[in-house]
């Protein structure tokens, strides 16, 4: 069998990158978590915040750590793999992942080290306003990435001239047609996913009867974000596929596989796409709701995938079923956050061990839809890596062979499954450790000084301690 | 637009600047790994660890900095350079991921300690060799037609980078053994003593061997060093005469003195290399200016630059002044 270069480095893209957003999607959240748990602390004086947040700064830290890590790989896999796109886009792409990196050192330098080791040292409000700052920057270091992302979803702001673009507009570049609303959208699931890996620990604790005045707290806050963001975000979702509706119509039409332009359309729950039939097998749907969804309207037109010919359709199967994986976590949310606010007001969610089960497997939600949202919309706009100016094939490294592509995947998928099976086990243990652990006096060592983010953390490899 | 600076030479520099302080920075840290292997027992181990602890990490921001402003102002460098050195590059992240890992899980494992161990070495001498390797594919040229690499996968790897990439996994070990001589005491220091004579020898030989070899590689080269007499031939005069003072502060028992010196001797390679090549960046077609990216863009990072990179410089130097004097073993739990 010939080892296809273009596919094998899609495949290794969207494995380290998968890998890599887990991450960065949970500690933007969690960073705005504890600069709340910090204000509230700083407010009321009740010990109780303080707990709370000395637990999930151990947590912030050992992410971030891991965030950093397999974000290197990134910043070097746009080179290895995709030289021509590198180069082609390398006036705009340069600056913005640059001001990213510089974005996260600066941060690093200035406020983390005060975050996770200054609580001692510095006056109280020092320390909250670090905690706002970390906060604050890796939203500002999601920015640069966004705007990038979006720059190749809705081109603007660009002119090619022999081979490489330019910035005629550095506004337009930046703030793209979809960059808005992909940035509330990731906002939003960010803060989500803090608030359902909260409210599941909690969850958890509270199931094992652990600090249950402390933990009930984090599960109530939790559960109040949780009530205003599920909703808001499938508000937000759909103004995004609006959005794509206007500037990428296929990628819709792949999301809904609708195979050709027609008014009335229903929405599928369930099909198997068959991309060289054209056609959808096993359908299951209700009349007419995806021409009301996207249009507003019963009779409105949708556009599908014969806008285009085949060999520049989206793989529909893939881009299809992450949608329906992505709205089913997302509508689950929602379940989950009434079935709080009713059990609040029945006064007894801290005994239904049904919902906080469900509370604790809820957890992993936000991440799956997250990455099942990025299959979406990285997917989606294939053939296209930039899109209707650049595709996959035109973005390849020319010297790239089949055997390279492969050796580095395998590779890639070695290390990162060495490194971050130890990193989410060491992280499980921390989680164990609890806000107990997290609070109990250990000794200053010499080599906590160190000011890494692992630090922070003061939970051994093995045993109990 | 209006060009009333060559951007591209200021972001040579920053760029040259910012290998420079990687290389001296990052270089003792991983020089504590290629050592590793040779310390006597898990206490010199421990010391070693410790004394590059608080500030390893900080040192690898220069080549995430490094990496993310080339292809911001020579793109051209980013494009080919990686593709070239695709393995090569791959074995660098792996074994910077591997070491840094263990950095972390070391101080908080204790029956899996020497898997942590084996990760911090192996992937600290894989990252230096890779490195070396590096410096001499780009002393050896790059294969391209039209702003594009079209060589194979493994035109880096010949015996001129295999030289050059031990002679670094050497000149690491050197730095981190005259590292460990400023920040140990006692029997650790006594080993680093007695260790870095060795060292100064393999690296002086590799430093000879590419010396002779690399004019006969490169004709550029050649043209450049013996076309007649010139002030750069200073430099290597300058380099022999660090390696004199490494040599007789080891034999002395100065402490501060063989890192100085072994910085020296970095520096003023690294000076010879840099003009062995001038102008060209993408050796043997393209100058610094072929590889520019345009000004605009180059103008719109170099505000961040110069605000941030003050920052940071103040920030390493803090971390450096707290963490100032002797390391001991402790630190375990």
């Amino acid at each position: 069998m010939e080892l296809d270069p273009l596919l094998l480095s899609r495949i290794q893209f969207a494995f380290v990158v998968c890998f890599h957003a887990i991450f960065p999607v949970f500690t933007i959240g969690l960073a705005s978590f504890i600069a709340v748990l910090e204000a509230l602390s700083f407010k009321t004086g009740n010990p109780m915040w303080q707990q709370l947040s000395k637990f999930w700064i151990q947590v912030f830290a050992v992410v971030f750590g891991m965030g950093v890590v397999s974000g290197i790989v990134m910043s070097f896999q746009f080179g290895t793999n995709w030289s021509n796109f590198s180069y082609a886009t390398a006036n705009f792409l340069g600056p913005v992942l640059s001001y990213e990196v510089v974005t996260a050192f600066f941060l690093e330098a200035a406020f983390l080290g005060v975050l996770l080791f200054g609580r001692d040292k510095v006056p109280q409000g020092v320390h909250l306003f670090a905690a706002i700052m970390v906060a604050l920057g890796t939203f500002i270091s999601s920015f640069w990435i966004l705007s990038a992302n979006s720059l190749m979803q809705t081109p603007g702001g660009l002119e090619l001239r022999e081979g490489m673009y330019h910035v005629v507009s550095w506004s337009e570049a930046l703030f793209t047609a979809s960059f808005g609303y992909r940035f509330l959208h990731m906002a939003l699931a960010s803060f989500l996913t803090a608030a359902l890996v909260v409210a599941g620990v909690s969850a958890w604790f509270i199931l094992q009867k652990r600090e249950m005045e402390t933990n009930r707290k984090a599960l109530s806050i939790s559960l109040w974000m949780l009530l205003i963001l599920a909703p808001m975000q499938v508000v937000v979702g759909d103004l995004h596929g609006l959005n794509t509706l206007e500037h990428q119509p296929v990628k819709v039409a792949a999301m809904e596989g609708n195979w050709e332009t027609d008014t009335g359309v229903p929405l599928l729950l369930f099909a198997i796409p068959d991309q060289a039939a054209q056609t959808n097998h096993f359908e299951v749907k209700i009349p007419k709701l995806a021409s009301y969804i996207l249009t507003h309207d019963w009779d409105g037109e949708v556009p599908g995938l014969n806008e285009v010919e085949p060999a520049m359709q989206p793989p529909v199967f893939i881009v299809f079923w992450s949608f329906r994986i992505m709205v089913a976590m997302g509508l689950l949310m929602v379940v989950f956050a009434v079935w709080g606010l009713v059990l609040r007001y029945k006064r007894n969610y801290m005994q239904s061990r049904a919902f906080l089960q469900g509370l604790r497997w809820m957890s992993l939600s936000p991440f799956i839809a997250v990455l099942a949202g990025w299959v979406v919309t990285e997917a989606g706009r294939a053939p296209w890596l930039i899109y209707e100016q650049m595709t996959h094939a035109e973005g390849l490294t020319p010297s790239l062979t089949g055997g390279m592509a492969l050796f580095t995947l395998i590779g890639y998928i070695v290390v990162y499954a060495l490194v971050f099976s130890s990193g989410v086990y060491y992280l499980l243990k921390v989680f164990r450790g609890g806000i107990e652990k997290a609070n109990a006096p250990h000794e200053q060592e010499e080599v906590e000084r160190a000011k890494r983010p692992f630090s922070a953390a003061h939970v051994s490899m093995e045993g109990d301690n | 637009m209006e060009q009333p600076f060559d951007l591209t030479l200021i972001w040579a520099s920053i760029i040259a600047f910012g290998v420079m302080m990687y290389v001296l920075m990052d270089g003792f840290d991983l020089g504590q790994g290629i050592l590793f292997p040779f310390a006597p027992d898990e206490h010199h181990r421990d010391v070693m660890m410790n004394s590059v602890a608080p500030v390893w990490d900080g040192n690898e921001t220069w080549l995430v900095l490094g990496g993310a402003g080339l292809l911001a102002a020579f793109p051209l460098v980013y494009s080919v350079f990686l593709p070239a050195l695709y393995i090569g590059v791959f074995l660098l992240l792996a074994g910077l991921i591997f070491r840094g890992v263990a950095f972390e899980f070391r101080f908080k494992a204790k029956t899996s300690k020497y898997l942590w161990n084996w990760a911090f070495a192996g992937g600290s001498t894989v990252a230096a060799f890779a490195q070396g390797a590096v410096v001499g594919a780009y002393i050896q040229g790059f294969n391209t037609e039209n702003f594009r690499y079209v060589g194979g996968a493994f035109d880096w790897l010949t015996p001129f980078t295999v030289i050059t990439g031990l002679g670094l996994v050497a000149g690491y070990a050197l730095l981190g053994c005259t590292w460990l001589i400023m920040k140990s005491e006692g029997d650790v220091q006594q080993w680093a003593y007695k260790l870095a004579p060795r060292l100064l020898l393999a690296v002086l030989v590799v430093f000879a061997v590419i010396s002779v070899y690399t004019p006969f590689v490169d004709p550029f080269v050649k043209e450049r060093w013996f076309s007649g007499v010139t002030p750069i031939w200073l430099l290597p005069l300058l380099a022999l005469y660090s390696a004199y003072v490494i040599f007789t502060s080891v034999r002395k028992q100065q402490e501060g003195m063989p890192f100085v010196a072994t910085m020296a001797l970095f520096l003023f390679t690294y000076l010879g290399l840099l003009v062995s090549k001038w102008p060209y960046m993408v050796p043997p077609n393209y100058t610094l200016w072929d590889a520019a990216s345009a000004y605009e863009s180059q103008l719109f990072l170099l505000l961040g630059f110069l605000f941030v990179i003050p920052i940071v410089l103040t920030y390493t130097a803090w971390t450096y002044w707290v963490f100032r004097g002797k390391v001991k073993a402790g630190g375990y739990h």
